[in-house]
């Protein structure tokens, strides 16, 4: 099993109607890699992630997790980390960080009590002080800058242990030096938890700083009559080494395409 | 910046950038009560000037003085402190039937909101029904449970429940996705969802559904005491119409509203108490 491919797709397509999003997707990752995933605005970036998170199933092909296919609804084994909305707004820094453990011991109503919370919540001790949030242990995420609420974000993604991280732009709403210290904690984690990251992101220098391969989506074909007939698909994937400072010459241009879209869309 | 003699410049601002200061929006919140009082008195004094007997517009004094008989003298005919009976008997109508519409309100909106099978089978019924005007169903009701407390409460149920459903359900659709399937990743059963995602996010919203339903809630009580009771707030209004005893409705009517306040005060307060991470941005009416 660990001889094949982590994750693969086999001609995978996405329609919605008459409108084609993804088509003619074709793509294995090894176990470990770190996938960053770029491209224009509404060429499928995401619809791909939430296809690999199983919250949307392919309309065509299929996509494999360790040779066999992906659950129909979203499992254990693959973490998810939004851009916003990702932690429990109800629950405290810790309570969101203790609520896999409750789900685990709880199994009816998920919910601890008394001394087997308290273990629960001395649990995670290192966990917080890790992703530096240890003095916020007892505030609500409203009460958190966004910084700190990605960082609980990606904390919590990771308490089941998944085997695949899928990332949505769960950077793009941080400003530039908070991104660095987001990069460091990311890159650490997965190298100490050896997993497989999907990450879509909209900056393409972020794309190639954290990748080891990068994925960039776009339209090949187009049709002028029916401009929603064919979809995007991977047309570059290139494999990277940490020592890269920058996108190779032939995706400058996309590189400036990149963020022009992340300033329309911001 | 600043004019060199010490003054702060003085900036027009535009009137939704003016923010009343304490003593001002307490005079402004007061202004308009204090006006309709003041123009009472004055129809009153006016009024009775012609007809010193005139039953329409009592003086304060009046009323005051028959709120005081009506909570601390004994009834003549009964013995009972009629306010307080009154008081005691509508709230306990008004409680089971908000108690009864909240728990039908969480338990099926979270089921309609959250499994889509639930949502097909009860969503269009629970819509429909909801566009049966209430009083309507009151013959039935008291055909069917008759004249008794069970009819008054029925009415409360049926004139609160199908729109606290709705809302409740719409709020637990409007629950970001992304909390969802959160929850799944960590997995998560349904009832756990429940439970731990569903249900805390749902509580406050279910507070000002409550609030929002206690409007009909009131509107359905006093209909209800009006026509078939013998003890209520609404029962005591409607008996005493025959004699146009408007020193007792008047005092009686203002009491209601003080005790709807209340009630709604109460909720909001409940609310931020038990969920301050509802309330830790904005403003709230």
């Amino acid at each position: 099993m660990s001889a094949g491919p982590k994750i693969s797709a086999r001609n995978v397509a996405k329609t919605y109607g008459d409108m084609t999003v993804l088509e003619r997707l074709n793509l294995d990752v090894e176990e470990g890699a770190f996938c960053t995933i770029v491209g224009a605005s509404g060429c499928g970036k995401s619809t791909f992630l939430r296809m690999l998170l199983s919250q949307e199933t392919p309309s065509r092909g299929r996509i494999e997790l360790d040779g066999a296919p992906l659950p129909g609804e979203p499992t254990s084994d693959r973490g998810i980390v939004f851009q916003k909305y990702s932690v429990f707004p109800h629950l405290t820094v810790e309570d969101n960080l203790i609520l896999a453990r409750e789900f685990e011991r709880s199994r009816l109503f998920g919910r601890s009590f008394g001394s087997s919370r308290k273990a629960a919540r001395a649990e995670i001790d290192d966990t917080l002080e890790k992703i530096g949030l240890g003095s916020a242990r007892l505030k609500y995420p409203a009460q958190l800058s966004g910084g700190m609420q990605q960082r609980l974000a990606i904390a919590q993604a990771l308490l089941k242990r998944p085997k695949v991280l899928l990332l949505d732009e769960p950077f793009g709403a941080l400003d530039p030096g908070i991104r660095a210290d987001m990069h460091d904690l990311l890159l650490g984690l997965w190298e100490e938890l050896q997993m497989t990251v999907f990450m879509v992101t909209h900056d393409i220098r972020e794309a190639f700083k954290l990748g080891t391969r990068i994925l960039v989506f776009d339209k090949i074909r187009h049709d002028p009559q029916a401009p929603d007939a064919y979809g995007a698909t991977i047309t570059y994937d290139l494999p990277l080494t940490r020592k890269d400072a920058g996108p190779p010459p032939e995706l400058a241009g996309l590189a400036m395409n990149a963020d022009t879209s992340t300033g329309a869309s911001a | 910046m600043f004019p060199p003699d010490g003054r702060t410049e003085v900036f027009f601002v535009r009137i939704i950038n003016r923010k009343p200061s304490r003593v001002t929006s307490i005079t402004l919140t007061a202004l308009p009560f204090v006006a309709t009082i003041g123009a009472y008195a004055l129809a009153s004094h006016y009024r009775r000037l012609d007809n010193p007997a005139d039953k329409l517009l009592p003086s304060l004094q009046q009323m005051g003085e028959t709120f005081w008989r009506m909570a601390f003298v004994p009834d003549k005919r009964s013995g009972d402190l009629l306010l307080w009976l009154d008081t005691y008997d509508s709230l306990c109508r008004l409680g089971m039937g908000m108690g009864a519409a909240t728990i039908l309100a969480l338990s099926l909106g979270i089921l309609i909101g959250f499994i889509p099978h639930a949502r097909s089978t009860l969503a269009p019924y629970i819509a429909t029904f909801s566009l049966i005007p209430p009083i309507t169903i009151l013959p039935i009701l008291f055909i069917i449970f008759g004249l008794g407390e069970t009819s008054k409460i029925m009415l409360i149920v049926v004139g609160t429940a199908p729109v606290m459903i709705r809302s409740v359900s719409q709020e637990v659709m409007n629950i970001p996705r992304e909390l969802i399937i959160k929850a799944e990743t960590l997995g998560a059963s349904v009832l756990q969802m429940i439970f731990r995602v569903v249900l805390p996010q749902t509580l406050p919203k279910l507070v000002n559904a409550m609030r929002l339903g206690l409007v009909p809630a009131w509107i359905f009580l006093i209909s209800a005491e009006a026509i078939a009771s013998t003890s209520g707030l609404g029962y005591r209004i409607f008996l005493v119409r025959r004699y146009l005893a408007m020193d007792v409705i008047l005092p009686y009517v203002v009491w209601i509203t003080l005790l709807a306040f209340i009630i709604d005060r109460l909720l909001l307060l409940l609310s931020k108490r038990a969920f301050p991470w509802h309330h830790l941005g904005g403003e709230s009416l």
